[in-house]
Order: C-alpha cells, then sequence, then structure tokens
C-alpha cells in the first residue's frame, strides 16, 4: 500500500535533488532555471499529498496558483537567460562572478 | 576745541588713506604733500591746545565722542581726555613726526615703496594720537595696538630681506607678551571698577586698593598692585624694558625715520606715558613702584653698557634709547612722574635728531652702517656734524642742553626719593642712573668720535661720492637741534616745579620729590647750570666725554686691548646678556618644540594615525576579510541560503 510517507519521501529526494543540482552545477545556467522548477514541483507534491490525506482541497488549489507562478518566472528566466547571453556570449555559471567582492 | 581735536585725529588718518589707497594716482610727490598736509594740520593745531592750555588757562576736557557699545552697564567709547600731560604729548608727536615726514623725502627719495611708506607714517600719527588722547581703556589699547601693527609693518618694510622679517615678527611676538599683560590689567580694571573709563576708574581707585584678589588659590594679593604690574608688563613690553627688550635693537632694521619716530621718540615712550597716566592707581601700591624702578634701573644701566660694544651706528643709539627709555622708568618708579615726563620730552627731541643724523650719515656712506667703516666725516658733512654734535651733548646732559635739566634733575628726584627708606632698591636705583651717565657718555662719544673724527676708514669708492645730504633731511635736523639745545631753558621750571600737570599726576607714595626739591634745591635754570660742579652727574659724564676721547682718538690701540684682556666681559657684551638666546632658543626654541612634538606625537601619530587613519584602517581590514565570503557565484549564494533556511527551521522544530 502506498502512503503518505511514499509521497514525502519522494517530494524530499526530488527537493534534495535539486539543491544538489543547484549547487554542483557549474556550467549552464539553463540546468539551474530547471532544478528550480523542480524544486517547486516537489513542494506541489507534498501540496497534493497532504490534500489528498486531509481531504481538504485548498492545497490543490495552491498548486494551481504555484504552477502559474512558476511558468511565470520560468518566462522570465528565460528571457533573462536570452539578454545574459546575449552580452556575455555565455551561460556558464562559473563565469558569472561580477558580483565578487 | 572738540573740532581741534577731532581734526588733529582725523588729518594723519585721512591722509594716510589716501596715501595708502590711492598712492599710484597722487603720484610719489602727492604721497608726500597729501601727509606732511595731513601731520602738518595736526601739529600747527596741537601747538595751539598747548598754547591756549599753557597760556590760555584752558581747563582740561573729558569730552566722549562716539558710544560704540553699551554691554551690562560697561560703556565702550571713543573719547578725548586733552589735558596737559595730553597736550604736551600731542605735541611731541605731531612735530617729530611733522620732521621725520619731510626728512623721509630726502631718505627715501629712490626707494619704489614711497607712497607706501609715507602712508604707514601718517598712520602711525593717527594710532599714536588715539593712543595719548583717549580717555578710556580700551581706546588706550586700541591706539596701543595700533601704533604696535604699524610699527611690525615699518619694521619689516624692506619685506625682502631676511632680517627684516626675523625682526619685525620678533617685535611682534615679544610685545604680544606685553600686550597680554596689558589687556589682564585692563579686565582687572574693569573686573573692579566696572568701568573704562579713566575718570570714573581713578575715583574708585582708593576702593579697588582695599580689595584682593587669589590669582593662585590661598594666597591673596592686593588687587591694586595685580592691575598694577600687569599694566606695567604691558608697557614693559611696548617702552622696550628688560627682559622684555630684545625687539627694540633688532627694530633697527627698519628704515632710518621710523626707527627715529617709533623706536625713539613716541611709541616706546608710550609705556612711559601710560604709567604717567595711570599715576593715580601706581601711587597705590608701593610693590608696583617698588617693580617699576627695579626693571627700570636694570635697563637703565646693563643696556648702555651694551652700547658701548655695538658697531651698528643705528643699534648704539638704539641701546642708547633702551637705556634712556629705563631712566625714565626709574623716575617712574620714585613717583617723579614729571620728571620722567619732561625727560621723554627733551629725548624725543634730541633722539630723534640722533637717529636722523645717524640716517643722514648712513645715505652718504650709500647705506653702510658699520662705524668701524667711517671717520673723519666732519669736514664732508659740516651740518650733520653740528647738528649731531648738539643732540649726544643733549643725551649726556652737557650743561644748559635739554637732556641736562630732564636727567639732571631725573637722578635728584631719585636722589632725593630715598625710595621708601634707603633700602638695597633705592641705593640699586640710585647707583644705576648715576653710573649710567658715565656709560651714556662713553658710548654717545665713542660713536661720535669713531664717525666724525679721526682718520677716515672707508673705502675710495664711498670717499669719492661723500657730500652733505640735501635740505629736506638737514632741515629736520636743524629744527630738531633748537628744541634739542634749549627747549630746557624754559620748560624746565613750569613743568617740573610749576605745577604744570595739575590734576593729571598724582603723587601720593611717600612725599613728593619733586616738591621737596623745588623747595630746597631749585633756584632757577641759570643757577643750575652755574652750581654744575657741586653734581656728580656732571662729573661722570665729563669722565665718560673724555674716557672716550682718549680711547677712540688719542690712542685707538687701546680699546682692543682691554677687549682681549677682558674677553670674558666682552663676550657677555657681545652677546647681549644672552637676553636673545634666551628668548629665542629658549621661549620660543622651547614653544616649537613642545609644538613640534605635540604635532608629530600628538596630532600626527595619535590623532591622525591611530584614531583617524586606524579606525578607516580596521574597517578596511575587516571588510578585506569578510569580502571573501562574497565570491560572486550563485551556487554560494544558494547555498548559503538553504544553509541558513535549514539552520532556521532547525531552530524552529528542534530547538524552540
Amino acid at each position: 500500500m502506498i502512503g503518505l510517507e511514499h509521497y514525502l519521501t519522494l517530494a524530499a529526494m526530488l527537493f534534495v535533488l535539486s539543491i544538489a543540482g543547484i549547487v554542483i552545477n557549474r556550467r549552464n545556467l539553463i540546468l539551474l532555471l530547471m532544478c528550480i522548477e523542480l524544486m517547486l514541483l516537489a513542494v506541489n507534491f507534498n501540496f497534493v499529498a497532504f490534500s489528498r490525506y486531509l481531504g481538504d482541497e485548498t492545497g490543490q488549489v495552491f498548486v494551481f496558483f504555484i504552477l502559474t507562478v512558476a511558468a511565470a518566472e520560468a518566462a522570465i528566466g528565460l528571457a533573462i537567460l536570452v539578454v545574459l547571453f546575449r552580452n556575455r556570449r555565455s551561460i556558464a555559471v562559473q563565469e558569472l562572478n561580477t558580483l565578487k567582492g | 576745541m572738540y573740532d581741534y581735536y577731532l581734526t588733529i585725529v582725523l588729518a594723519p588718518l585721512a591722509a594716510a588713506i589716501i596715501a595708502g589707497l590711492a598712492g599710484k594716482k597722487i603720484g610719489r610727490a602727492g604721497a608726500h604733500w597729501v601727509t606732511i598736509l595731513g601731520v602738518g594740520t595736526s601739529c600747527v593745531l596741537s601747538l595751539l591746545v598747548l598754547r591756549n592750555m599753557f597760556w590760555g588757562g584752558a581747563e582740561p576736557e573729558n569730552i566722549s565722542v562716539y558710544t560704540w557699545a553699551v554691554t551690562d552697564g560697561l560703556r565702550m567709547e571713543v573719547g578725548f581726555l586733552v589735558d596737559r600731560l595730553t597736550a604736551l604729548m600731542m605735541c611731541v608727536v605731531t612735530f617729530v613726526s611733522f620732521m621725520v615726514h619731510i626728512y623721509t623725502i630726502g631718505y627715501m627719495h629712490e626707494d619704489p615703496g614711497y607712497q607706501r611708506f609715507f602712508s604707514y607714517i601718517s598712520l602711525f600719527t593717527f594710532s599714536m594720537l588715539m593712543l595719548v588722547m583717549s580717555n578710556n581703556f580700551l581706546q588706550l589699547f586700541f591706539g596701543w595696538e595700533a601704533v604696535g601693527l604699524v610699527s611690525y609693518l615699518l619694521i619689516g618694510f624692506w619685506f625682502k630681506r631676511e632680517t627684516a622679517i626675523f625682526a619685525n615678527l620678533k617685535a611682534f611676538l615679544v610685545n604680544r607678551v606685553g600686550d597680554f599683560g596689558f589687556i589682564l590689567g585692563i579686565a582687572g580694571v574693569v573686573m573692579f571698577t566696572g568701568s573704562l573709563d579713566y575718570a570714573e576708574v581713578f575715583a574708585s581707585a582708593d576702593r579697588v586698593a582695599g580689595q584682593s584678589i587669589e590669582v593662585f588659590a590661598g594666597t591673596p594679593w592686593n588687587a591694586m598692585t595685580v592691575i598694577c604690574i600687569l599694566l606695567f608688563i604691558g608697557a614693559m613690553g611696548k617702552s622696550a624694558q628688560a627682559p622684555l627688550h630684545v625687539w627694540l635693537p633688532d627694530s633697527m632694521e627698519g628704515p632710518t625715520p621710523i626707527s627715529a619716530l617709533i623706536h625713539a621718540a613716541t611709541m616706546v615712550t608710550a609705556g612711559i606715558f601710560m604709567v604717567a597716566r595711570m599715576s593715580p592707581l601706581f601711587e597705590l601700591s608701593a610693590t608696583a613702584l617698588a617693580v617699576v624702578i627695579t626693571i627700570g634701573a636694570i635697563t637703565a644701566f646693563f643696556m648702555g653698557l651694551l652700547g658701548i660694544v655695538q658697531n651698528d651706528i643705528k643699534r648704539v643709539v638704539a641701546y642708547s634709547t633702551l637705556s634712556q627709555l629705563g631712566y625714565m622708568t626709574v623716575a617712574l618708579g620714585a613717583s617723579a612722574y614729571s620728571a620722567a615726563i619732561f625727560h621723554l620730552m627733551t629725548h624725543a627731541f634730541f633722539k630723534a635728531l640722533l637717529f636722523l643724523a645717524a640716517g643722514s650719515v648712513i645715505i652718504a656712506m650709500h647705506h653702510e652702517q658699520d662705524i668701524r667703516k667711517m671717520g673723519g666725516l666732519r669736514k664732508y658733512m659740516p651740518i650733520t656734524y653740528w647738528t649731531a654734535l648738539i643732540g649726544s651733548l643733549a643725551l649726556i646732559g652737557f650743561p644748559g642742553s635739554s637732556g641736562f635739566f630732564s636727567k639732571d634733575l631725573l637722578i635728584e628726584a631719585v636722589k632725593e626719593s630715598h625710595w621708601h627708606g634707603d633700602g638695597a632698591i633705592y641705593w640699586i636705583a640710585y647707583l644705576s642712573v648715576l653710573l649710567g651717565v658715565f656709560v651714556t657718555a662713553l658710548y654717545s662719544f665713542r660713536m661720535f668720535f669713531l664717525v666724525f673724527h679721526g682718520e677716515e676708514r672707508m673705502d675710495a669708492h664711498t670717499k669719492s661720492h661723500l657730500h652733505e645730504s640735501p635740505w629736506v633731511v638737514t632741515v629736520p635736523l636743524i629744527m630738531l637741534a633748537i628744541p634739542s639745545a634749549i627747549i630746557g631753558w624754559f620748560t624746565v621750571e613750569p613743568v617740573l616745579f610749576g605745577g604744570y600737570f595739575g590734576d593729571a599726576i598724582v603723587v601720593r607714595q611717600g612725599p613728593d620729590v619733586l616738591a621737596k626739591i623745588a623747595q630746597e634745591f631749585w633756584h632757577g635754570s641759570l643757577a643750575l647750570v652755574l652750581h654744575i660742579h657741586k653734581s656728580p652727574a656732571f662729573w661722570l659724564a665729563a669722565g665718560g666725554t673724555v674716557t672716550a676721547w682718549f680711547l677712540y682718538l688719542k690712542r685707538p690701540d687701546i680699546p682692543e686691548t682691554i677687549k682681549n684682556k677682558l674677553s670674558a666681559v666682552y663676550t657677555l657684551l657681545e652677546n647681549k646678556y644672552y637676553f636673545d638666546d634666551l628668548w629665542i632658543k629658549g621661549f620660543a626654541g622651547g614653544g616649537r618644540a613642545i609644538g613640534s612634538f605635540l604635532w608629530q606625537k600628538g596630532d600626527q601619530l595619535i590623532i591622525d594615525d591611530m584614531l583617524v587613519n586606524g579606525t578607516a584602517r580596521t574597517v578596511g581590514r575587516l571588510a578585506g576579510a569578510i569580502r571573501q565570503i562574497q565570491t560572486g557565484y550563485l551556487y554560494t549564494y544558494a547555498f548559503a541560503m538553504i544553509i541558513g533556511l535549514t539552520a532556521f527551521l532547525g531552530w524552529l522544530i528542534w530547538l524552540r
């Protein structure tokens, strides 16, 4: 029988994976954006799982909101990425250190 | 008379402003005409004022011209107190100034700063008149500082000379020491009487004398003594009394006309005038008078000695001035104020004459001032020779000359004063002024013989150009020689014994020596001259003159021998008793050492380096360390955020 804890475990694994992706990834900014999306999805997983478990639909409504925001965020993120590429001819993360103190 | 007084004061000021600001427009001749006109007006009007006082029986006038400010009952005013003391001073100042103006045309005629010079000396006349005519302490202080300022400007007139700049700075700084005492004295007057006006202050003098002040806690001093000594410190600075005399010999760096006007006849006598004017205060403090007489005696004798070893013609006269100022101060201390003022007047004439004669010699010698390189000038410069002879004779007190009456009676007054019992101070004062006569004669005639007699020691070029100075130089010499020679005859009796000064001078301390002399000793000018053989001063003066003649004309080899035999004394005199070293290396050098210590250690090291830059450096180092964590990489920030979030969550869940 697949219970709540299995869903939560999966979500947690996805979340940690995406963190690892953000921290470890040094090459590609697109991967970073994807990791952020993945993080949001992991959270969505938790919302849906708890919504089902508690019999409360509010969680599922939240998922829609999050998906919408994530879509907008992806659009903006990709737009920034395009501009960035035009300016620097590169999207490698290890080269983006203009903020270095 | 009110209009007269205003004109007397303002005419030189207006002339100074015109010559100073519009000097280029009016040209050189314009500058000297406008200033001579200004000072001439003052001189004529001053003589009229004196005539009214003397023969017209005019009463002293105390006029308030302008109220500058009133604060808390303290009135600050511009006003004139014209009594007989003031009238005499006004005439001396304007007359000598007038002569010096004329003389300057000849002395400065090649100088590029011609207009500036005339503007300064007119400004000086204005300041000096403000000083002597003042009826309150504030205006006195204004005049006091203004003459100091003009003196500073004129000593440094040739401002491209290092020595002149040094000399004027020295004069300024030494005068600051005196002026500090002076303004504290004025502050004391205001503190105890609540007024700046002479009349009010003198009226409440008795009340002040009964009070005491604790300058140092636990030792109450008489308030009047403190005030008088502080005022006298001001006089010591301005009238160059030891140990504040060091600026006067150096002030000879200025042009000769101002040496005659400022540093011999008028400004340096301001201190004497001030003490005489404050006689109602000084008479209430025996201690202050003891200080006055001691300082004066030291100056009179020891500064005279220095004149013997000087070789610069102007410095010899300068040391002579110091010594004569000492004489006047001794007379002040002996409560013989009239004698001091009388000597001030005669001294103004003959010392201005001597300076101007020295200037005439300097012109002829092409600005060579070393008397060892002169000699035999008598036949080239007859007018200068005779006028200088009159000046020198007046200075040593030749019977019948003006200096004879003033100096002889001054010494007599000191002798008769038996100053507060025949204590040590009395003998110091009396012996100083008496032996000073010998010294005076010695240095005066040493200079006179070396310059005008003996072999001609100048080089051939100078010798071929020797000639008498132009009339603008010789006329003032003659005009000053006349009063130097004869003014004593008919002024001595009214001024010293006729109660000429009236209420202007008050004597309360001990017996009035001049009144005593008038009763016991005085039988008219002629009698004094005829009984000259009874006066030790006369024999000392004669001895000094003969000694000078013997040493410098008859046997010129002897001074060299004496110099070698007494080399220790000679070195001491040559170094002016090391007073210059005391002030320059001791006080000025010490001040500078403290200053540079505080600058380098206190300011630069502690404040600048440790506090200001140190703070900045610490912040910088800290920032340098902290900024290492700002890598600029996205993943570092993201990781930091996650770590932070995790830590916060952990704290929220487990620790709360």
